[in-house]
């Protein structure tokens, strides 16, 4: 199977309230030594046949994330090699 | 004059947005997601709802609806487009409008009348509204938090592009307290609150909402009587 793996987050600069939220949320663990928590989405596109890296970019790019707001990296699943959009 | 409502899957104000043309004087034609065919109408709402079930983002799978890609050639070419809540997000997600609609600040859906104040006044769904009137249409939107980089947001601003700021309270924490932006040519107008929802006294909070779709029948009358005039030396 020919997996590729998108994750999208969002830009550094936009706020991210679902992410504070968990953060907030930390504390009632007992965890309190986390600053930051932000959330994204990992998307997994299999393939009929060979993973293609060039494909799954333009489905990231335009459909996938909202480069308005948000940054993509893709990643072939089986080997580590990844790149970032 | 024609004024096409699309429906998608998951739309919910398509009914009374067709309720707000009619009651502005003009035709309204249903239009459907999957049917590529515009009917000849002279302007576009995008109604307010959850097309596609907001999956992935809100407005995402919407923007590549076969209607789409038709109403896209034709707002580039001036066909005026209304974009209520759900259709100012699809309107984003297309590129015909700057910025994007985010998750609520406070995470909370919001759900009340808001005021707000007409800043541009000079758009195709706006004309008939006093600059820096006030008015007063319900918002309600778990994602309309209205973002966009600084350059962009100064851009708006230098070039008139905010027609609405939230007054009185911002429901959201859009950026600059924007609820509704229009693109260059102000045929496009994106709106986060509904106009829809207040042209009754019987359901609204006041008839402010009937403002933008009769500015937009004002917009289509001196465009044909242009036309018109220009057809006349011919």
């Amino acid at each position: 199977m020919a997996r590729v793996v998108v994750d999208v987050m969002l830009k550094p600069e936009i706020l991210d309230p679902q992410g504070q939220a968990v953060a907030n949320a930390l504390p009632r663990l007992g965890v309190t030594d986390v600053s930051s928590v932000r959330i994204g989405r990992r998307i997994e596109i299999e393939f009929a046949g060979e993973p293609d890296l060039d494909r799954a970019r333009e489905i990231a790019d335009k459909l996938l994330a909202n480069p308005v707001i948000e940054d993509f990296s893709i990643k072939v699943e089986d080997d580590a090699k990844a790149e970032v959009a | 004059m024609r004024i096409g409502v699309v429906t998608f899957p998951g739309s919910l104000d398509d009914g009374d947005a067709a309720r707000a043309v009619r009651l502005a004087g003009a035709d309204a034609v249903r239009l459907w997601h999957g049917d590529p065919d515009l009917h000849n109408v002279d302007a576009v709402v995008l109604p307010g709802g959850f097309s596609y079930g907001d999956a992935l983002r809100c407005g995402a799978i919407a923007r590549f609806a076969p209607v789409m890609e038709s109403l896209i050639d034709a707002a580039r070419g001036g066909l005026p487009v209304l974009g209520i809540c759900n259709g100012f997000q699809i309107l984003c997600e297309a590129h015909l409008l700057p910025g994007a609609l985010t998750r609520n600040q406070h995470l909370h859906f919001r759900n009340r009348d808001q005021w707000l104040r007409v800043e541009a006044t000079n758009t195709a769904w706006t004309n008939t509204f006093q600059p820096e009137q006030e008015i007063l249409i319900p918002v309600k939107n778990g994602e309309g938090c209205y973002v966009a980089d600084q350059r962009t947001l100064d851009a708006l601003e230098a070039e008139g592009r905010v027609v609405a700021r939230y007054v009185r309270g911002n429901p959201n924490g859009s950026q600059r307290d924007i609820a509704a932006v229009t693109n260059e040519a102000g045929n496009v107008v994106g709106i986060m609150p509904h106009p829809e929802h207040a042209v009754e006294t019987l359901t609204g909070p006041s008839l402010d909402g009937l403002g933008f779709f009769t500015s937009v029948l004002r917009a289509l009358a001196g465009a044909s009587a242009g036309a018109q005039h220009a057809g006349g030396h011919q």
